[in-house]
């Protein structure tokens, strides 16, 4: 469903991405891998356009996403997004975190959009948070108001970047618990990070990123078990 | 020192008082409802009307508000000819339009507080621009600078007091004309004084309140 082709980009000199091809497949769980500042965060932001690719194309859905005459605001519908520092709004209840994108953008109603809440805070176990602020409430239970407040949106894809690595140790687990849910549920799902165990268990392909490029893609299994450049080896080697 | 005078001028006093709290009311909630238009303005990425914004806040900042007072007083009945604008309005909008400089200042460094993080996210969802702008950063940014606002608010109690030069019966207005009735030189300004001085220190108390609630609301 997603088809990046020789993709580039650039901040002033600094070339950061230099040509990245990826094929996303419909309920596939990507994971991707590699040293901090390889470009993987901006790898995942040109992907729903936070990132201004310097050229290269992105097909979603077969539409071109760089092309100036598509409206981003619809694609960024079917593409929710978590990041590594959560970005809830304080000032918002969780229920308001939920519920306020559906209703704005969408137009869904307050009946329909009270039951949404309640079944995706279900979901990510926290369904008597709805009234609580994102003050009160601890790293993990923020990541997972997060998610929820990303499915809200009825995503077909779901972009993750580092979702685990501001988290205490102790909270990573009930995370990775919740995406392990949804990918089980067959959603499309791009996910950076630092957890190999989830890559393994979870990944049904691993993209090793390095200097801007893909350096080396495989299943989990054979990426862990036989990686061939040396890059990845080295990398494996540092993180396992 | 005489202040017999005050027993017939208080009333006279306490009006013009009544006068400076509305022009510094008007001036305030003018001013942000002008200053938040200004401050889209210079963030449009249409360079001409961000030129606009820009030129428009230097003026204000980078010249006299007796100067602007005087621009506006003499300036809109030359341009709307033959239209009779009371001295009220002008003096208002006057300090309505040198506090939406001052204003937009105050929230464009009140956004930027704002972590960007909070721009993406909103932006990731398929919210607009805009709605990402009223919905999710200014009212945080308000948050932000509401101590800053209510500073203005205090800054424009005391401005208020030049408008009295085109005849705004104001506070330092009504102390001028006591000075004529009673011939007395310092004693009146001294009343007016300590009438704006316990305006702004009530005002200085409130914000304190209110910062202090504000602060708590965050922890909840
Ligand atoms: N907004 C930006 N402006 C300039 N340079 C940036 C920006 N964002 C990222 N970079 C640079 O791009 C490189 C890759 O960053 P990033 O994609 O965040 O890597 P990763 O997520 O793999 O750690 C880094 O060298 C970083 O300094
Ligand atoms: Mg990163």
């Amino acid at each position: 469903m997603i088809d990046v082709n020789d993709l580039h980009k650039s901040y002033g000199k600094n070339e950061v991405l230099k040509g990245v091809n990826v094929n996303i497949n419909r309920g596939e769980v990507v994971v991707v891998i590699g040293p901090s500042g390889s470009g993987k965060s901006t790898f995942l932001r040109c992907l729903n356009l936070l990132e201004v690719p310097t050229s290269g194309t992105i097909l979603v859905d077969n539409q071109d996403i760089t092309s100036k005459k598509v409206n981003i605001d619809k694609v960024r519908e079917k593409m929710g997004m978590v990041f590594q520092q959560f970005n809830l709004f304080p000032h918002k209840t969780v229920y308001q975190n939920i519920v306020h994108a559906p209703m704005r953008v969408k137009g869904t109603k307050q009946q329909e959009a009270k039951v949404l809440a309640e079944e995706l805070l279900k979901k990510v176990g926290l369904s008597e948070k709805i009234q609580a602020f994102p003050s009160s409430l601890s790293g993990g239970q923020l990541q997972r108001i997060a998610i929820a407040r990303a499915l809200a949106m009825k995503p077909e894809v779901m972009l993750f970047d580092e979702p685990t690595s501001a988290l205490d140790p102790e909270m990573v687990g009930e995370v990775l618990a919740v995406m392990k849910d949804l990918a089980r549920e067959g959603m499309t799902m791009v996910v950076v990070t630092h957890e190999m165990g989830f890559a393994k268990e979870v990944g049904d392909r691993i993209l090793f990123m390095d200097q801007g490029k893909i350096m080396e893609e495989n299943n989990p299994k054979e990426f862990f078990e036989h990686p061939k450049h040396p890059r990845t080896i080295d990398f494996l080697s540092k993180v396992l | 020192m005489n202040f017999s005078f005050l027993g017939q001028y208080s009333s006279f006093y306490l009006t013009g008082a009544y006068i400076t709290i509305a022009l510094a009311v008007i001036a305030v909630v003018l001013g942000t409802i002008l200053g938040v238009a200004l401050t889209l303005l210079r963030r449009t990425r249409f360079k001409p009307l961000k030129l606009l914004g820009d030129i428009y806040v230097e003026f204000i900042r980078g010249t006299p508000l007796l100067a602007q007072i005087y621009i506006i007083y003499i300036g809109v009945p030359i341009i709307f000819s033959g239209s009779d604008i009371p001295d009220f309005a002008v003096g208002a909008i006057a300090l309505s339009l040198n506090a939406a400089a001052y204003i937009s200042e105050t929230i464009r460094s009140g956004i930027d507080a704002v972590s960007i993080g909070q721009m993406e996210a909103a932006r990731s969802l398929g919210m607009t621009q805009r709605q990402t702008m009223f919905d999710i950063i200014l009212p945080q940014a308000f948050k932000n600078i509401l101590p800053a606002l209510g500073n203005q608010f205090i800054g424009s109690i005391k401005d208020s007091s030049i408008v009295s030069i085109i005849g705004v019966a104001e506070l330092m207005y009504k102390s001028t004309i006591v000075r004529g009735n009673t011939a007395l030189g310092l004693e009146p300004i001294l009343v007016a004084s300590l009438g704006y001085l316990i305006m702004t220190f009530t005002l200085a108390q409130l914000l304190g309140v209110v910062e202090r609630r504000l602060k708590t609301s965050d922890r909840r």
